[in-house]
This record gives structure tokens, sequence and C-alpha cells, in this order.
């Protein structure tokens, strides 16, 4: 049952991602976008982190991909058109991409066994339990990455901001 | 054959659970038809059935047997999809929306559907895909009146969004939980008194909560996505028959499950206002249904708070609302959080 909820979220997490690239539209890319992100979610919750999982959705899902849809639609963004694109991104990018596949799938696989296992479907660990590694064992990387978005935000305050 | 008793129950469940949801979205419609019709000094529905009461029927009715228009120029798979998609996430909320005492019957939670730990998380979480159902009607219907109403509800919904979030914050700081039946059953020692409202001094928080839910519903006075005198009818312009009432029953769906939601938070769920003062009177059924008696009363409370206001204020201007939404709202909830955290920490 796991395997098979595994299975299908997974096809339609690949599905949603090579239809986010094949779309001529953004908003029909966009719209992949939030399925990749929402079967992403579904996979978290399979793997027994439910806080995760619904964190994805609000905040890729509900949040940040609002916004993306947000922008198409300000900008009335109309389709793209079909280019063949460059000979050097076809010669350098699908061996480069192969490259990369073989790579991190060969590192995955040798180092599996140092990254613990979970089970599908075993929920195991709760939201307390991951506060409590993030606030405690965790809690300097944390806080300076909240200062990092915050950098972010002032940085894009001064670029919106007029002239005067 | 337990597990067959165990799946035909649910099934029942699910099933009663959805008919009563949407009975109460139609006759919600017609409360605010009537208490409006009251404001106004006018009668409302009055003709179909005794008191109007058969009017949700005739305008169920009516909706269905619409000549469902498809104008030429709407982008079609989206305009399809975005009223689908703003009832389900409107309907989907309440699967996790606890009305009752914790009692099992051959194992089945007889008063919620789904008890997830995380459920808070789950009603927000829903209803901030829910936004996509107007973003996109708006943007697919490809009419400027529909695009402004649509641009200006995501807008509205996602500033709001942070507010509604930060309300609530207080409140689970409060039961160290995600779970809506560990929120309420903290809320339910000594009736009225230990409510998160008065007993646990979340009253700022439940206003916050309230302005927030009234924004994230489209209601008035947050009403300007449809707001009529500028946008004829806003993100739903150009929809008929049953698409149109898709979007009707989605905003009617949300009001309760806010009202539901503010509950659960704040006014301690279906815990009894008199606590222990009421004496544990008629049998066992009694005592299952009373709580769910309560449940509904709070609820019915808060619907009637949303059409009173309805029917007295006035809709406001836009830049009011994103200023009154990010300059107001958020740094007092902000400072809520803080001020329960800094409690909890030495008191707690």
């Amino acid at each position: 049952m796991n395997l098979a909820i595994f299975i299908l979220f997974g096809l339609l997490c690949l599905g949603g991602a090579l239809n986010l690239l094949l779309q001529r539209h953004p908003i029909n890319s966009a719209l992949s976008l939030i399925v990749v992100m929402s079967s992403l979610s579904v996979l978290y919750l399979l793997l027994g982190a439910e806080f995760l999982a619904v964190a994805q959705i609000i905040v890729y899902s509900g949040a940040i991909m609002v916004l993306f849809v947000f922008v198409i639609m300000l900008l009335n963004a109309g389709e793209e058109e079909r280019t063949h694109g460059s000979r050097a991104a076809y010669l350098a990018g699908v061996p480069g991409v192969l490259a990369l596949f073989t790579v991190l799938a060969s590192t995955f696989f040798t180092l599996r066994t140092s990254f613990g296992n979970a089970r599908l479907g075993a929920f195991v660990a709760t939201t307390s339990d991951l506060s409590r590694v993030l606030f405690r064992n965790l809690l300097l990387p944390f806080e300076v990455t909240s200062i990092l978005i915050l950098v972010a935000i002032l940085g894009a305050v001064v670029l919106a901001r007029k002239e005067h | 054959m337990n597990i067959l008793i165990f799946v035909l129950l649910s099934l029942l469940k699910v099933a009663v659970v959805t008919v009563i949801f949407l009975m109460a979205v139609a006759y919600t419609v017609l409360l605010e038809r009537k208490l409006v019709g009251r404001i106004q000094n006018r009668w409302g529905p009055s003709r179909v059935g005794p008191f109007g009461l058969l009017q949700p029927l005739a305008d169920g009715l009516k909706l269905f047997l619409k000549e469902d228009l498809m104008p030429t120029a709407v982008f079609r798979p989206l305009f399809i999809l975005a009223p689908i998609i703003a009832l389900s996430c409107s309907l989907i909320s309440i699967g996790v929306i606890p009305f009752g005492e914790n009692i099992h019957w051959h194992g089945v939670d007889m008063f919620q559907i789904a008890d997830v730990n995380v459920g808070l998380l789950v009603i927000l979480g829903v209803t901030s895909i829910g936004v996509y159902g107007i973003a996109l009607s708006g943007w697919s219907s490809n009419n400027k009146y529909s695009l402004l109403g649509s641009l200006r509800s995501t807008a509205q919904m996602i500033s709001y969004e942070l507010a509604l979030g930060l309300s609530v914050i207080g409140v689970v700081l409060r039961a160290g939980s995600l779970r809506l039946r560990d929120i309420v059953n903290i809320q339910n020692t000594h009736g009225i008194l230990s409510w998160n409202i008065f007993g646990g001094i979340q009253i700022v928080a439940f206003f916050i909560y309230l302005t927030a839910a009234f924004a994230e519903t489209n209601r008035t006075p947050f009403d300007l996505p449809e707001a009529e005198s500028e946008l004829t009818a806003g993100y739903h312009t150009e929809y008929s028959s049953m698409k149109f009432a898709m979007f009707f029953m989605a905003e009617y769906a949300n009001m309760i499950t806010v009202g539901c939601v503010a509950t659960l938070l704040f006014l301690g769920g279906w815990s009894s206002p008199f606590g222990n003062l009421l004496p544990a009177f008629g049998g066992v059924v009694v005592q299952a249904l009373l709580p769910v008696f309560w449940f509904v009363a709070k609820v019915f409370c808060f619907l009637f708070l949303y059409v009173w206001v309805r029917g007295t204020l006035p809709r406001f201007r836009y830049d009011q609302l994103m200023g009154f939404g990010w300059k107001f709202l958020l740094p007092i909830a902000i400072v809520n959080v803080m001020a329960t955290s800094l409690v909890l920490a030495f008191h707690g």
C-alpha cells in the first residue's frame, strides 16, 4: 500500500517536472511546479515527516507558488516561442546531466548505510521531536538562516524602493 | 468482519458529515438573506415553504437548471478547474475538524473524520491552496474585471494569511500541540473561564483571527474582490450555472470552516460554557450529543456575527485594507506571540 502510494506520487512528481519543462505557457509551467511540490509533500508524509509535509504545502505550494502565479498574471506573460536551442547546450548539456546523475546516484548508493534508514509509513518523529532538534542542537544554523532571509527581504525592499 | 464494520461505519460517517456540511452551507445562505433582510427592514425570502425554509432547495434547483455558458475567449482547462479547486479545498478542511468528545464505537471516532497530529496546519495549508481557485478563475476568464478582482483577492489573502497564522501561535503555545483535540482539551476544565479567549488571555489573538478570517473568506468589510460597484462581480463575473454555484458554496463553506476553527481555538470547542456546574443529565447518548450541540451553537453565533457585520459595515478602500493588514494586524500579532511566550516561559 505504502509502496503503491510512493510510486504513484513519485511518478506524478516526475510527470509534473517534465510537464514544467515542456509546456510553452508560463502559467501551465507554474501549475506543474505546484503539482511537483504537492507530490513531494506526500512523499515526506510517507516517510513520517508530518510537519515537513504540511510546511511544504503551506510554504511552497501555498505561498511561493501563489506569488509566482500572481506575477505571471500581473505581467500577463504570453506563450513562449519554441527555439532550436544552441548547439553547445546540446553537446555539453546532455552528457553533463548524465554525468551529474551518475555521480549523484553512485554517491547515494555507496553512502546509503550511513544515511540511516527511514521506512515508508513509519511515523517516528513528531513535531516536538523536530522542534527539539531544530531549537537545541541546530539553533545557531537556524538563526543564521533566518538572518540570511532577513537580508534577502531588505535587499528586495532596497531594490523596490523608488528614488526620490 | 470487524474491518468490514469499520470501513462501513467510516464511510457512513464521511457521508453524513458531508451531507450535513452541505446542508449547513445551503442554510447559511438562507440565514444571511433572512438576517440581512431584517437588518434592512424587510422580510427576506418568505414565499417558498414555511418561513422561506425551502428557499435553498429552490435556489439549488434553479442553479442546476441554468444554462452553463462558456465564453469564447476563456482559457478552458483552467476556467473549468478553478471552481473545482475552490470548492474542494473548502470542503476538505471539515475532514480534520473535531466536533464532539473523543468517543469510539467499533473503533471509529464518532465525532471527527480524521484525527491528524498536525490538524491545525492542515487547515492552514488547505486554505492556502484554495487561493488558486480565485486566482486562476480571474486569469482564465480573460476579462479585466475578473483579473482585477482575482489579483486583489490573491494579494489580500496572502497578506492576511500572515496575521492569521501568527494569531493562532499563542493558542498552539498554550496547548503545546498542533492537534485540534489537544487544543480543545486544555480549555474544558472550568467552563467559560478556561476558554483560550478568556482564561488563556488570547482575546487579542481572537480579534486578530476574526479580522484576518473575514479577509481570508472575502467577506464584508473586506469583500473588495467582488466589489460590485467597481468590478461588476469580480473574479466570478464570467461564471454561470453550477460553476458559479461552486464558488458561492465555497465561500459559505469557508465561512463555516473558519467559524469551526475559531470555536476550536478560542471558544473551547465542544466544551460546555458552564463546565462542571451543569449536572450530567440524560443517558449516554444525550451526554455524547450535548458537546455537539455546544459546538454547533458556537459556530452558529460566529455565522450570525458574519452576517451582522455584513449588514452594518461598509467596504474598506484597497490601500486601507493593505495598510491595516501589514501595519496594524501583523505587528500586533507578533507582539501577542512574544507576550504569550514570555508569560508561558516564566509561569508555564
